[in-house]
C-alpha cells in the first residue's frame, strides 16, 4: 500500500531533468469518468475517419448509395411477396413495414456507431490492437470508432423511409403513450444491437475469427425482425425473447403500437421494457468486454 | 520523489511472463504447454539513460516492452515505470510514455501527416503552446517540414518512421520505447533517426529503451546494452564489455608479396590463420591483446606489403553468446 501512495506522489511532483515540464497543467492528468472520455475519444477518432473517407469522395458517394440500395433490396423482397399474397403471417404490408422500419433504423444506428467492431479480431491477429492500448483513452471507444463509416447512414436512411411509409399508410389510433413509444423503441433497439456488437467483439478476443458468429446475431437478427413473429416457430420466438432479447427491439413494442396480440401470450406491459432490457444487455456485454480485454492482456494473442 | 531508489526510473524485479500455448493435436483436441517468454528478469534504468535491448527473435524483447507499456500484465514480479504500475494504471502511464512500433505505424494512412499530429494534440490534451513548440522542434530536427501536408500513404518508409517518432514525442513523454526503429530504413534515414534520438536524449534527458536487430544502432546510441535470450537476461552492461564476455577476436588482414603457405607464429599460440586467398591472409587474435607485437613479428618473418585490423563483429559476439547459453 505504501508503495502506491509513493507512486502517486512521484507522478504529481516529478519535475527533475527530463521530467514533466512545469508548464503542463495538472488538469491534463486529472482522473475523468471513463464514459465521458470514451465518447470524446470516439468523436475525435470518428472525425479522422470521416476525413479519411472524404479523401475519396467518389468512392464514398458510391459506397453510400450501394449501402442504401443493398439494404433496400430486403424490402423489395417483401414487396415482391405481397404482390402474390395480401397478408404475411396475418400481417398487412404497412404493418410489416412498421416492423421492418423500426428494426432497420435501430440496427442501422447501431451499425453506424459500432459496426466496425467486428474488425477487432483482425486487429488482435495482426497486432495493431497494441497501438491502441498505449493511448490514454478507453480501448472500447477506440475500437468502436475504428473505420467509422458515414456510408452506413444508407442503411439508416432506408429504414427511416420504410418507417415513414408505414406511419403514413397505417391507421393507428395514436395515444401519447404510443407516440412516446416510437423514439423509445428506436433508441432501445439500437442499444440492444449495440450490446450485441460489443459482446461479439469481446468474443473475438478469445476466438479471433469469430466475426461471422457476431454477424449471425446482428445482421441475422435484423433480418429476422423484419418479419412478424407469427411466421416463425415458437421456440425461435422464445429464444429471441428470453435468451437474445431481440424481440424487444420491435416485435413487442411495435405490436403494442399496432394494437395486436403478442406472441407467447406475454402481458401488455412487456412493451414498455425495451429500455430496461437494453440496460440488461449492456451489463453482460460490458463485463464480457472487460474479461476479453483482460484475457488479451494476459495472453497477448 | 524517487527517494527510495533514485536510480530506478524503470524498475523490474523478477518479472515473469508465462503464456499458455495451446497446440492443436487433432480435431477438437489440443495440448497445453506453458512458455516462459520472460523468465525472472530484473534491471533498473535511470532517468535519462539510453539502453539497447537486444536478442534473437522470440527472445522476449517485445514481451518485455509490452509489459513496460502496460499492454501485457506480468505473470509475476514487480514492475514500475516512473513509479507507476503499468498494467494497473495503463491509461495514466500513457501520458508519460511514448511508444514507436517499428513495423506498425500509428499515423493515418489517407490523411496528411499534420492531421495525425492534431489528433495526438487533442487525445493527449497537450497544452497548445507546448504542442506548437514540440511540433516545430520535431519538424525541424526530423526534417518533416515538406512532409506535413503529404498523405502518409505517399511517404517513404524512412519518412514514415520519422513521422511516427515525432507522433510519439508530442506529449513530452519521459520515456520513449522504440521497437525496431530503423528496420527497413536506408542508410541516410537510419543516420537521421539515430542523430535525432541522440539529441533528444542529450537535450531533453528523455529515457530511451530500444530494441533492435541492427547493432550499429546500439554502437552509435547506447552506452548500455542488455542482451536477452530465452526470456533471460544474459548480459547487462557496457557495449565494450560484451567482447570480453563473448571472447571475441579481432582480425588482422595482411597482404604479402606473393602467395605463401598460412602464416604460423610459434611465439603466439593464440593467433590462428583463418583464411588464405592468394597473397592475402586473415589472422584472428583475441580482442584483448594488442596488435602491435603481432604485426612486428609478422613483418620480421614475412614479406609484408600492407595490413589492416578489423574490429570484432558484435553480431558474431552475440551469436557466440547465444550458442554458449543454449549449450548450458
Amino acid at each position: 500500500m505504501a508503495d502506491t501512495t509513493g507512486a502517486v506522489e512521484v507522478a504529481g511532483t516529478a519535475d527533475g531533468p527530463g521530467g514533466r515540464p512545469a508548464d503542463w497543467p495538472e488538469a491534463v492528468f486529472a482522473e475523468r469518468p471513463g464514459f465521458v472520455e470514451g465518447v470524446r475519444a470516439y468523436g475525435l477518432i470518428a472525425m479522422m475517419w470521416l476525413r479519411s473517407t472524404m479523401a475519396y469522395r467518389a468512392s464514398f458517394a458510391m459506397t453510400a448509395f450501394g449501402n442504401f440500395a443493398a439494404t433496400a433490396f430486403d424490402f423489395v423482397a417483401i414487396l415482391l411477396m405481397f404482390s402474390h399474397v395480401d397478408r404475411l403471417g396475418g400481417y398487412t404490408l404497412p404493418e410489416i413495414a412498421l416492423l421492418y422500419g423500426v428494426s432497420g433504423t435501430a440496427f442501422g444506428l447501431a451499425d453506424l456507431l459500432l459496426g466496425s467492431m467486428d474488425r477487432l479480431g483482425a486487429r488482435v491477429r495482426d497486432g495493431t490492437l497494441d497501438t491502441l492500448l498505449v493511448r490514454p483513452v478507453p480501448v472500447l471507444a477506440q475500437v468502436a470508432a475504428d473505420r467509422f463509416a458515414l456510408r452506413r447512414l444508407g442503411r439508416v436512411l432506408q429504414g427511416v423511409l420504410v418507417l415513414g411509409y408505414a406511419l403514413v399508410a397505417l391507421d393507428i389510433e395514436w395515444t401519447p403513450l404510443k407516440v412516446a413509444m416510437m423514439p423509445m423503441m428506436l433508441l432501445s433497439g439500437a442499444a440492444v444491437f449495440g450490446a450485441l456488437f460489443v459482446a461479439g467483439a469481446a468474443f473475438q478476443f478469445v476466438a479471433q475469427d469469430a466475426s461471422q458468429v457476431q454477424n449471425a446475431f446482428t445482421y441475422g437478427g435484423n433480418t429476422l425482425l423484419q418479419y412478424p413473429p407469427s411466421v416463425f416457430a415458437k421456440d425461435l420466438v422464445r429464444g429471441v425473447t428470453f435468451v437474445v432479447p431481440l424481440a424487444f427491439v420491435n416485435w413487442l413494442p411495435a405490436l403494442y403500437v399496432l394494437g395486436r396480440d403478442y406472441p407467447l401470450d406475454l402481458p401488455v406491459w412487456v412493451a414498455f421494457l425495451p429500455p430496461v432490457v437494453a440496460g440488461l444487455c449492456w451489463l453482460p456485454a460490458g463485463l464480457g468486454w472487460r474479461a476479453g480485454l483482460r484475457a488479451y492482456r494476459s495472453t497477448g494473442s | 520523489m524517487d527517494a527510495e531508489n533514485p536510480s530506478g526510473f524503470i524498475e523490474l524485479d523478477q518479472v515473469e511472463k508465462v503464456f499458455d500455448v495451446r497446440r492443436k493435436t487433432g480435431f477438437m483436441r489440443s495440448e497445453r504447454r506453458q512458455v516462459r517468454a520472460v523468465d525472472s528478469i530484473s534491471f533498473r534504468v535511470a532517468r535519462g539513460e539510453m539502453v539497447g535491448y537486444i536478442g534473437p527473435n522470440g527472445a522476449g524483447k517485445s514481451t518485455t516492452i509490452k509489459m513496460l507499456t502496460g499492454i501485457l500484465t506480468p505473470s509475476g514480479g514487480r514492475l514500475r515505470v516512473a513509479g507507476i504500475d503499468p498494467s494497473r494504471e495503463r491509461t495514466r502511464l500513457a501520458h508519460r510514455i511514448g511508444v514507436v512500433f517499428g513495423q506498425r505505424t500509428t499515423l493515418w494512412w489517407d490523411l496528411p501527416l499534420r492531421d495525425s499530429y492534431r489528433l495526438m494534440h487533442r487525445m493527449y490534451r497537450i497544452p497548445d503552446a507546448r504542442y506548437r513548440e514540440n511540433l516545430e522542434r520535431c519538424v525541424e530536427l526530423l526534417d518533416l517540414g515538406e512532409l506535413l501536408d503529404v498523405p502518409v500513404r505517399q511517404l517513404s518508409l524512412g519518412q514514415r518512421m520519422r513521422g511516427d517518432i515525432a507522433a510519439a514525442l508530442l506529449h513530452d513523454p519521459e520515456v520513449l520505447y522504440l521497437d525496431e526503429p530503423t528496420i527497413g530504413l536506408d542508410v541516410v534515414s537510419k543516420s537521421k533517426v539515430r542523430g535525432f534520438l541522440r539529441d533528444l536524449n542529450a537535450e531533453r534527458g528523455t529515457t530511451v529503451l530500444l530494441t533492435t536487430h541492427d547493432l550499429t544502432d546500439i554502437e552509435q546510441l547506447c552506452k548500455r546494452v542488455m542482451v536477452i535470450d530465452h526470456g533471460r537476461l544474459m548480459y547487462d552492461g557496457a557495449l565494450a564489455g560484451l567482447h570480453e564476455v563473448g571472447e571475441s577476436e579481432r582480425t588482422l588482414v595482411v597482404d604479402l608479396e606473393r602467395q605463401l603457405p598460412p602464416i604460423r607464429l610459434e611465439s603466439a599460440p593464440s593467433v590462428r590463420t583463418v583464411k588464405v586467398e592468394g597473397p592475402r591472409q586473415w589472422l584472428a587474435f583475441p580482442a584483448s591483446e594488442s596488435a602491435a607485437p603481432l604485426v612486428a613479428r609478422i613483418a620480421a618473418d614475412y614479406p609484408l606489403v600492407d595490413l589492416s585490423v578489423r574490429e570484432p563483429d558484435i553480431e558474431a559476439v552475440i551469436a557466440k553468446m547465444y550458442e554458449s547459453a543454449t549449450g548450458m
